[in-house]
């Protein structure tokens, strides 16, 4: 590379008794003095959460109300900090969902281990498990701040599903049974 | 109306009018320090602190808000946790200096108020001066009392026994040393002006605001405009000898911790920030009084002649209150650019503050005197 070397001018009269700089200086403070603030008054203004933000991770419905885990346990198996707890169980044969076979009995995620990686979300084959939008979680004791199921489909609610993946395999079986 | 407190003895009269201005600059010098906060705050983008009220004054409308988001009641809040948290002598102190230095760092902060006058009354004719004590040497007690703040500086981090609060007292000395001399130099032209030949001599600062209200071009001109480069050097000694930014050597938290301060905490610690703020009211009013005319509202216009427009001349106390209010506005304006130079400016090095004050300051001081010396020589004869 070549080597450029930069004029060094000596500094003017001006410019050594710091005055011009001083005032530019005092100039660009009264701006920013009377200018609008840059913050935001937290509790009362909320910030705007960019779309595929990464909040606290929640279970989801499907649109008909079906709970979408089905305790396959990928995402306790890939959570780097062991955060997720899921204890399996059988889903009974008089219920409507009963072709999906399994849910979640117990899931557990303690929020003072999660480290809102996400990797839950990705692993998942269900898109049953969404990091959303509340990043603020707080709690008086270390048991609270345990999310348990019920907890984690408050949080998380009903989202759209463009698959119905359950509903297309009955269908089809149905179909392929009818012949 | 008042004339029953002039027959009052006088034993009971200096001392009640000595707790009144202190009763005022105390609370004023503390609310300096929510000032510097909110300024502070308002110069880099942030509302500063607006939140705490009590809950007995939330209800009050209009009022209370504006008070709330003005931080008044976290300034009360503040000075309260100063006053009843734990106030800890570290055992490595000298114990005796330790708690006497702040306590000493007031007395200065508090007795050159006494010499400095704030607003003035017309009495049969004549305008008096409103301040504690009118005595000739005036300006020349200012500066000997308020050299003696230094002491508590050093004494504190002489006392504190350790080795960044020791720097910060060491840098206080030398810094107020190479200062002082340029400050008492520029303010020469300024009484050489005053004591014109043929007049009584005089260093009080009423007789430079009274040479301030002159009828005339040259009498109602402001100093500042008269001597500019007076009132410029005047000025930056005015920044180093209070401490501030950009010369703030004893305590520049940055490479010093907190500098002399560094082993305190508490009500103690926030006895210096008062009378750091004193001094700084002090020489914004001492500033003020030399070459912005004190408690007259602009060149040219004394506040004798305002009083007589609104009618305010044959009352005492309605003049006497126009002019400390003059007087206070223009003090607020400075302490204002106190603290708008703080948060422009970066610190110097302390090589630096030597070089201008030695270098620069001192030979301008000189060559200012000189050239007012003998240009007041020819304008007076």
């Amino acid at each position: 590379m070549a080597v450029v070397p930069v004029p060094r001018k000596p500094l003017t009269f001006a410019e050594r008794t710091y005055l011009p700089q001083i005032a530019g200086g005092l100039w660009t403070t009264l701006k920013h003095f009377v200018g609008p603030k840059d913050t935001m008054e937290y509790p009362e203004q909320r910030p705007a959460i960019p779309p595929n933000y990464r909040g606290v991770p929640t279970l989801v419905f499907d649109p008909h109300g079906r709970e979408k885990c089905v305790s396959c346990q990928l995402c306790e198996f890939v959570c780097p900090p062991k955060a997720i707890r899921i204890t399996p169980g059988e889903i009974t044969s008089d219920d409507p969902a009963a072709h999906v076979e399994k849910r979640p009995q117990e899931f557990e995620i303690d929020m003072l281990r999660c480290i809102y990686c996400g990797l839950c979300q990705e692993v998942c084959p269900e898109e049953a498990i969404f990091l959303q939008n509340q990043y603020s979680m707080t709690g008086l004791s270390r048991a609270e701040m345990v999310n348990d199921k019920q907890r984690l489909y408050e949080l998380g609610g009903t989202l759209p599903d463009a698959h119905f993946k359950w509903d297309k395999k009955k269908a089809a079986e149905e179909h392929s049974h009818s012949h | 109306m008042f004339d029953f407190y002039f027959h009052l003895p006088l034993w009971i009269r200096m001392p009640a009018q000595g707790l009144a201005v202190i009763l005022v600059l105390f609370p004023l010098a503390a609310a300096c320090s929510m000032a510097e906060r909110k300024i502070c705050a308002w110069i880099q983008g942030r509302p500063g602190p607006n939140r705490t009220i009590p809950p007995w004054i939330a209800w009050v409308p209009v009022i209370a808000p504006i008070l709330q988001h003005l931080g008044v009641f976290q300034l009360a809040a503040d000075g309260g946790k100063f006053v009843f948290k734990e106030d800890p002598v570290p055992g490595h102190v000298n114990k005796f200096y330790f708690i006497l230095s702040p306590i000493l760092a007031m007395i200065p902060a508090l007795t050159t108020v006494a010499i400095v006058p704030f607003g003035a009354y017309l009495s049969e004719g004549r305008l008096v001066p409103i301040m504690l004590a009118n005595v000739d040497i005036g300006l020349l007690a200012v500066f000997a009392v308020s050299s003696l703040g230094v002491y508590s500086v050093i004494l504190a981090g002489w006392a504190s026994n350790s080795k960044y609060p020791f720097l910060g007292s060491v840098r206080a000395s030398a810094q107020l040393i190479s200062y002082e001399l340029s400050m008492t130099l520029s303010v020469l032209p300024v009484f050489l002006w005053v004591n014109a030949p043929g007049g009584h001599g005089t260093l009080s600062l009423f007789d430079v605001v009274q040479s301030q209200s002159q009828p005339g071009f040259l009498g109602g001109l402001w100093f500042i405009v008269f001597m500019p480069l007076s009132a410029f050097i005047f000025l930056v000694a005015l920044f180093a000898e209070t401490n501030r930014q950009p010369f703030d050597m004893p305590e520049s938290e940055a490479d010093l911790v907190g500098g002399f301060h560094t082993e305190y905490g508490a009500f103690k610690w926030s006895l210096f920030f008062v009378a750091e703020y004193c001094h700084m009211i002090v020489g914004s009013g001492v500033f003020v009084l030399l070459f912005l005319g004190g408690w007259n509202p602009l060149p040219w216009l004394p506040l004798a002649t305002v009083a007589d427009w609104l009618g305010l001349a044959g009352i005492p106390l309605a003049m006497g209150v126009l002019g400390i209010v003059i007087f206070l506005g223009k003090v607020a304006a400075f302490i204002f650019f106190f603290m708008w130079v703080r948060w422009t400016l970066p610190r110097f090095r302390y090589d630096q503050v030597m070089k201008i004050g030695w270098q620069r300051l001192l030979p301008l001081a000189i060559a200012n005197l000189i050239f007012y010396a003998l240009a007041i020589a020819v304008i007076q004869k």
